[in-house]
C-alpha cells in the first residue's frame, strides 16, 4: 500500500512538473500570432472586398457608380433593384427561371449520370473501363472554344439546337467527366464488404448502390452536385451559342449583357442583377455544405 | 436448417497461367453442423466460403444448400447470412437497424423486426447500444453486432469469414467461446473459415484442411489429430507442430540418432512394396520425453526453452545422419533442462509416431 502511495506521488509530481512544457509548447509567440493574424486578415480583404463593393454599388445610381472618389454610400437607393425586377431592362423573371431549370436539369442529369458510372468504373471489371476514363480525362483538357462549333452541328442534327434541354446535354459534357473522376475517388472509400453484406442481406446490386454505398458518398454528392449547378448557373459561351436569340429564352449570364453597350455600361443595374444572380448560388452552396463532412464511411470495419 | 454441399466445385481466376483458388472441392455439410475450414493464407479456404455465399462464381461443378442447386442462385436468393471478417457494418444506420436490415429488405411488420432484433440484442448483450451508430462501439461489440445480424435473419446456413481475427486475444477466446455455444443453442448449419488451427480445433464439430485450394482432409478434430491423412495436415494442425523428419529405414524400425524407432510389420511392409529407403518420421512433442542417462535415446542440444506454465517446449537439435534438425519436446515445467544442455530425447510411446511417404507426403502407417 506505501509502495503505490509512494509511486502515485511520483507520478503527481512528475505530472505537475510536466504540464507547463506541455502547455507551452501549445502556444504560438506574439511575434507569429500577430503576422499570422495580419495575413489571415490580408487575404480575407481580398477575397471579400470585390463582392463587398458590388454590393455597395447595386444600391447607386449607374452615373454614380464608377466615380474617381468613391463613397460608399452616394444616393443609394433601391431602384435598380426594382428595375431590374419589374423588367425594364429586359425579361430578368424569365432569364431566372431559364437559368434555374437549366441549371437544376444538369445538376440532376450530372450526378444521376456520373454517379452511376463511377460507382460501376469503382465496382465492376469490364472491357473498355480502362478507355472510359482515360476519355473522360482527355475531354476535360479540350478548351470550350473548340467544341462550341462540333456540338451546335450535333444539336442541330438532333434538333435540340436552341432549346434547354440541349444546352443541358452540352453542360452534362463537361460536367460528368469531372464528377465520375470525383465520385469513383469516394465510392473507392466505401469498402466493397459493404457491398457484399448488402447483397447478402438481400439487396440486389442496383440497391446496394442505392441504399448503402449512395448514403456513404453524401459529400461527393454535395460536390459534385454543387459542381455541376456552378457550370451551369455561370456560362455564358454555350448560352449565347446555343440558346435562341429571343429574350424570353436567355440564361442569366447570357441576359446580363443587356447592361453592357458599346458606349455605356449600366454599373449600378449590372451590380443589382449580379447580387440577386449570386443568390441561388449561395443558397445551393449553403444546402450542400452540411454534407461536406468527412469520415461518414467510419465504423463499417474495425479500424 | 439445412445441408450443404460442394460437389466438384471449382474457383478459377483468370490469369497467365490460371489460378484454381479452389479446386474441384468435394465436400458435404450435414445439417446442424459446425464445419471449419482451415489453412495457410492463399489455401483457397475464403473463396470456397465466397463461393457458398454467392459473391464468387462457381466456374466447374456445383453447390448445393439444402438438397437445391444454388449454383447460379444470386446471395439473396440462398437464405445465408455471413459475418465478415471485417465486419462490414453499415455505418450510416444504427445497430439496430443494421440488425434489422434484411428483415426490413424482406418486408417483415416493423414490429416483428423490433422484437427479434431486441430478442438478438439479448442474446449478445447489445440491449444498450441498439441506438448507437457502429463508429461509437469497441472492436468486440462491432463484433456482436456483426453476430447479430446473421442471427436476427434465421437463416438456413451461417458464414462466418475469420470473424475473430481482428480483436484482441482474450476477447477472441472468450467470444470464441460464445460462438460455439450460440451455434448449439441455435443448431444452424455453420461453415467457419480461420486460418488459426486452435479456433478450428476448439469449436468445429469437423475440420476441413485446405492447402493451395485443394482439400486435404476432412475429419473430427481428434481425428484430424490422431491420424492426419498427410504430412501437411500433421504439420499444420497442432501447436506446437509435429516433428517431421525424413529418416532412413531399418529392417527393426526407422533410425534416429542413436535410437531406433521400432515400426509395425504393416508399415515396414508398406514402406518395403513402394520401395522406400527412406520415409518421413513423425512425432507429436509430448509423445517425446527425456530419457534418464542409462536409457538409448537421440543426443539432443538444448537451443530455447519456452516456459507456458504447467508445460515447457524445449527445442534442440538432433544429428540425423550429417545435417542437425531441429526437434521439439514438451517436458514438466518444473524442471526444464538449461540453455546450452546436452539431453537424451526417446518417445513416451512407439505406438504415437506418424509415417508419410517422402515424397507423396500421404499418411503409410495404419
Amino acid at each position: 500500500m506505501s509502495v503505490d502511495a509512494a509511486a502515485l506521488q511520483t507520478a503527481r509530481t512528475g505530472a505537475g512538473a510536466a504540464a507547463p512544457t506541455a502547455a507551452r509548447r501549445g502556444r504560438r509567440s506574439r511575434l507569429a500570432s500577430v503576422g499570422l493574424h495580419a495575413a489571415l486578415v490580408t487575404a480575407s480583404f481580398v477575397a471579400v472586398f470585390p463582392i463587398f463593393w458590388v454590393l455597395v454599388t447595386s444600391f447607386k445610381p449607374d452615373a454614380r457608380a464608377v466615380s474617381p472618389t468613391p463613397r460608399l454610400v452616394d444616393e443609394s437607393s433601391v431602384d435598380n433593384y426594382v428595375d431590374v425586377l419589374s423588367g425594364a431592362r429586359g425579361d430578368f423573371l424569365a432569364w431566372f427561371g431559364n437559368s434555374v431549370t437549366i441549371a437544376g436539369l444538369t445538376t440532376l442529369l450530372g450526378v444521376f449520370v456520373s454517379s452511376t458510372t463511377a460507382y460501376a468504373v469503382s465496382r465492376f471489371r469490364f472491357p473498355g473501363r480502362r478507355g472510359l476514363m482515360l476519355t473522360f480525362l482527355v475531354m476535360q483538357m479540350f478548351p470550350f472554344a473548340v467544341l462550341i462549333v462540333p456540338l451546335y452541328n450535333i444539336l442541330l442534327a438532333l434538333g435540340l439546337q436552341g432549346r434547354s434541354l440541349g444546352l443541358v446535354l452540352v453542360y452534362c459534357t463537361t460536367a460528368v467527366p469531372f464528377c465520375t473522376y470525383m465520385l469513383k475517388g469516394y465510392f473507392d472509400t466505401v469498402p466493397t464488404d459493404i457491398d457484399e453484406a448488402g447483397r447478402v442481406d438481400g439487396l440486389s446490386p442496383f440497391g446496394v448502390f442505392w441504399r448503402l454505398v449512395l448514403p456513404l458518398a453524401r459529400p461527393g454528392l454535395a460536390v459534385t452536385a454543387f459542381y455541376s449547378f456552378i457550370t451551369a448557373w455561370g456560362e455564358v459561351a454555350f448560352a449565347s451559342a446555343f440558346l435562341s436569340a429571343a429574350d424570353g429564352s436567355k440564361t442569366l449570364s447570357v441576359g446580363l449583357q443587356v447592361f453592357i453597350q458599346q458606349n455605356r455600361t449600366e454599373w449600378g443595374h449590372l451590380a443589382a442583377a449580379s447580387v440577386l444572380v449570386a443568390l441561388p448560388a449561395v443558397a445551393v452552396f449553403y444546402l450542400v455544405q452540411r454534407f461536406l463532412v468527412g469520415g461518414l464511411a467510419d465504423g463499417a470495419a474495425k479500424g | 436448417m439445412a445441408e450443404v454441399a460442394y460437389v466438384n466445385a471449382s474457383r478459377v481466376f483468370p490469369g497467365t497461367p490460371p489460378v484454381r483458388a479452389v479446386d474441384n472441392l468435394e465436400l458435404s455439410v450435414a445439417d446442424g453442423e459446425f464445419l471449419v475450414l482451415v489453412g495457410p493464407s492463399g489455401s483457397g479456404k475464403s473463396t470456397a466460403l465466397r463461393m457458398l455465399a454467392g459473391l464468387e462464381d462457381v466456374d466447374e461443378g456445383a453447390i448445393t444448400i439444402g438438397g437445391k442447386d444454388v449454383t447460379n442462385t444470386p446471395p439473396k436468393g440462398r437464405d445465408i447470412a455471413m459475418v465478415f471478417q471485417s465486419y462490414a457494418l453499415y455505418p450510416h444506420m444504427t445497430v439496430a437497424e443494421n440488425m434489422g436490415f434484411a428483415l426490413k429488405l424482406r418486408g417483415v411488420p416493423k414490429a416483428q423486426i423490433r422484437e427479434k432484433v431486441a430478442e438478438a440484442a439479448r442474446m449478445l448483450d447489445l440491449t444498450k447500444y441498439l441506438d448507437r451508430k457502429p463508429k461509437a462501439l469497441s472492436g468486440g461489440q462491432r463484433q456482436r453486432v456483426a453476430m447479430g445480424r446473421a442471427i436476427v435473419r434465421e437463416p438456413s446456413v451461417f458464414l462466418m469469414d475469420e470473424p475473430l481475427s481482428n480483436l484482441d486475444a482474450k476477447l477472441r477466446v472468450e467470444t470464441r467461446a460464445n460462438i460455439a455455444a450460440l451455434q448449439q443453442r441455435l443448431g444452424t448449419t455453420t461453415i467457419y473459415v480461420t486460418h488459426d488451427q486452435v479456433e478450428a480445433m476448439t469449436m468445429g464439430h469437423r475440420v476441413a484442411v485446405l492447402k493451395d485450394g485443394v482439400l486435404q482432409q476432412c475429419a473430427s478434430p481428434r481425428e484430424l489429430y490422431d491420424r492426419p491423412a498427410n504430412a501437411f495436415v500433421a504439420s499444420f494442425i497442432g501447436s506446437p507442430a509435429m516433428n517431421l523428419k525424413t529418416v532412413p529405414l531399418t529392417a527393426e524400425g526407422a533410425r534416429l540418432d542413436g535410437l531406433v524407432v521400432p515400426l509395425s510389420r504393416a508399415a515396414l511392409d508398406g514402406a518395403a512394396a513402394e520401395g522406400l529407403s527412406e520415409v518421413t518420421f513423425g512425432v507429436r512433442p509430448e509423445s517425446l520425453r527425456l530419457a534418464s542417462a542409462d536409457e538409448d535415446g537421440m543426443e539432443m542440444t538444448v537451443e530455447l526453452v519456452e516456459e507456458l506454465g504447467a508445460d515447457a517446449y524445449v527445442y534442440g537439435s538432433v544429428r540425423i545422419g550429417e545435417h542437425p534438425e531441429r526437434f521439439i519436446v514438451r517436458v514438466d515445467g518444473r524442471t526444464p533442462p538449461a540453455f546450452g544442455q546436452q539431453v537424451k530425447v526417446t518417445l513416451r510411446d512407439a505406438d504415437e509416431v506418424h509415417l508419410f511417404h517422402p515424397e507423396t507426403g500421404l499418411r503409410l502407417s495404419a
